[in-house]
């Protein structure tokens, strides 16, 4: 019965702080998530209560009133914002998806595929007020007015990289047999990309583009210098028009406790748009895993 | 009806034996004969070409892109030359432009954003990856994909309404007592500045730099991991030796992808940070960034020399951004490149 080694008393209290540390960081860990968390919360809450507080029929009917008077609504910032993402999805979606064939069905492996999908990633990080100029200096400046025209572009083509990446590596899972099957019952090579391999592909497909689209949806920094604005109502594209997440910036830092209502209605609506748009991704692509699992 | 069944064919995973290569890489000899046979040869070519065409159009852009903000932004380019980005004089009135007052701000809040955003998106991206609960783990992740989807300018308006008051009351003035001596919190307390644009932008690059941590860390295969563990490792040594250490690269990636972010902010930056082109070291004074003077001056500027001056801070942006991103992505691929596939 002779005393511990110190050996053995020196590693039990190692092992001791060892515990605690271990604890230690397990709680950082958690602190850090919860930290995360709290301010998503918070944002939800504060714009579920503020939004759904000044939200009214008169919201989606009107068009916004001048100065002063009260009431009004975003009707056509609503129409504006959705033709501005149906000229956008106009430009994006096809050139995406094609520039996604490109690199998997075509160029794979090849030194022009891999300098295209880093130009893609590059096009992806230009800051989207970079993207406003480029689009105002290239359609705006020659045109000499603002118009619903080039602010679809600027969504556009910040939804091209986006896609094209998706629509790569959806390809890329699919089987080369399937190609094969193809091909070997006499379909033409064009015909088994788009109808046999980017069918099966297309859950994912889709995926990429309503993320895309979930991302330009809630785009302003491209629309300051494009779309412009507009107080009235406008369907034309070569006229400057009104879009959602333009008016609210307008609204929210301007002087009025009215103007401020309606920037947090516009606020619920554009994000309950856009988590539509998340949740329904979400769906498509557990219905696209779940098909390939039966 | 046939098609559906076909599909549900093509969709089956086939048994594969061990060993076999992904399905993706080199046609195999039967689709290459197949692809050759000549039949609707022509129309093949046109397809192809047309996508081509598509994926060179991405080429296009971005050199357009870079030429109209090189040509529009001439004047200032010849008159100050590099001098342009270490002027801090800004009046539009008299045509002196310097730009160094909006690359200190959005350096200064960029890198605020970071102080705060990086430990705690390692933080959660560890929660998520090592300790979370199962049942636990969808919820989470589906929660931070939903901070990524929330607009830029709804995060301005939230930050304007809620965050700058509560800077403002609460923690600015605690901020001042406890760390005033160190110069950083200083000064009259507004409430909007650079420590609110640092902290809204953290907010924001929060889930990127989260997911691709993540990424990166779900990459690191099990076996290191077990290595470890069977070693007698607790498990933050575990997290620490087997997967922090073998994910460090991509998750420095990740860290300057996030930066990336910070920098061509717009429209939240815009809403909080001050709008005054002032250098001041307190973190509590007014500021300017380089996305929020384009975005708040440009509709305004009047002479082609002020707007040349606008278009050369956005010259200077993208390519910043450029190389930023350039950066991140070839680390984030070093790592990922050859990972494992992903166990749920």
């Amino acid at each position: 019965m002779a005393t511990t080694p110190a050996v053995y008393r020196n590693s039990r209290s190692n092992s001791v702080t060892r515990m605690v540390t271990d604890h230690l960081f397990t709680g950082l860990a958690i602190l850090s998530t919860v930290l995360v968390v709290a301010p998503l919360v918070a944002i939800f809450c504060y714009l579920l209560y503020k939004g759904a507080s000044s939200l009214n029929l008169a919201f989606f009917t009107q068009i916004p009133q001048p100065v002063g008077e009260p009431g009004g609504g975003m009707a056509n910032a609503i129409f504006g914002s959705g033709l501005l993402l149906a000229v956008g999805s106009l430009l994006g979606v096809p050139v995406g998806i094609a520039s996604g064939i490109f690199l998997a069905e075509f160029g794979r492996g090849s030194a022009l595929a891999n300098a295209v999908r880093f130009t893609a990633d590059v096009l992806n990080g230009v800051p989207s007020i970079v993207m406003g100029i480029s689009v105002y200096a290239l359609i705006v400046l020659p045109q000499k007015h603002f118009s619903a025209f080039s602010g679809g572009v600027a969504l556009g083509i910040m939804m091209i990289p986006t896609i094209t990446r998706t629509t790569e590596e959806m390809l890329a899972t699919v089987p080369n047999a399937v190609r094969e099957a193809a091909l070997g019952l006499g379909v033409p090579a064009w015909r088994s990309v788009l109808s046999i391999t980017l069918r099966t592909a297309s859950p994912g497909i889709i995926t990429g583009c309503m993320l895309a689209f979930a991302r330009v949806a809630g785009e302003t920094a491209p629309l300051l210098f494009t779309a412009f604005g507009n107080n009235f109502w406008s369907h034309n594209l070569n006229e400057p028009i009104a879009a959602l997440p333009l008016q609210i910036y307008i609204y929210a830092i301007s002087p009025y406790d009215d103007w401020h209502r309606l920037a947090w209605a516009g606020s619920l609506v554009l994000i309950v748009l856009i988590v539509i748009s998340v949740a329904l991704v979400r769906f498509v692509a557990s219905r696209g895993t779940l098909k390939a699992n039966n | 009806m046939d098609i559906k069944i076909q599909e549900a064919a093509f969709n089956r995973p086939r048994p594969s034996p061990a060993g076999t290569p992904p399905p993706s890489g080199e046609p195999s000899a039967v689709r290459k004969f197949l692809l050759n046979r000549g039949t609707s040869a022509g129309a093949d070519k046109t397809f192809a070409i047309v996508m081509l065409i598509s994926a060179l159009s991405i080429f296009a852009i971005v050199a357009l892109i870079a030429t109209e903000l090189v040509l529009r932004s001439q004047l200032t380019l010849h008159k100050f030359g590099i001098g342009f980005f270490f002027g801090s004089a800004w009046d539009p009135v008299t045509g002196q432009f310097g730009a160094l007052p909006f690359i200190y701000g959005t350096l200064l809040s960029s890198f605020v954003a970071l102080v705060i955003a990086v430990p705690l998106s390692i933080g959660l991206a560890v929660f998520l990856t090592e300790m979370c609960p199962r049942w636990l783990r969808s919820p989470l992740a589906f929660l931070t994909e939903l901070l990524a989807a929330i607009p830029s300018v709804v995060y301005g308006l939230w930050a304007v309404f809620v965050l700058v008051p509560l800077l403002r009351e609460h923690v600015n003035p605690v901020l001042g007592k406890t760390l005033g001596w160190s110069g950083f919190f200083t000064g009259p307390n507004y409430g909007i500045g650079m420590l609110a644009a640092g902290v809204i932008l953290a907010i924001m690059i929060l889930p990127i730099i989260s997911s691709l941590t993540r990424e990166v860390m779900i990459a690191v295969p099990h076996a290191q991991r077990e290595a470890v563990l069977a070693l007698g490792a607790t498990r933050w040594e575990m997290i620490r030796m087997g997967v922090l250490r073998n994910a460090r690269i991509g998750i420095v990636g990740a860290i300057i992808l996030g930066l990336g972010r910070a920098l061509g902010e717009t429209m939240a930056v815009t809403m909080v940070i001050g709008n005054r082109p002032e250098i001041a070291k307190s973190l509590f004074a007014p500021g300017y960034s380089m996305a929020s003077v384009i975005a708040n001056e440009f509709s305004e500027a009047s002479d082609d020399l002020y707007l040349s001056a606008l278009i050369e801070i956005g010259l200077a942006l993208f390519l910043v951004t450029i190389v930023v991103n350039a950066i991140a992505r070839l680390l984030v691929w070093a790592v990922t490149r050859g990972a494992p596939v992903q166990v749920a």
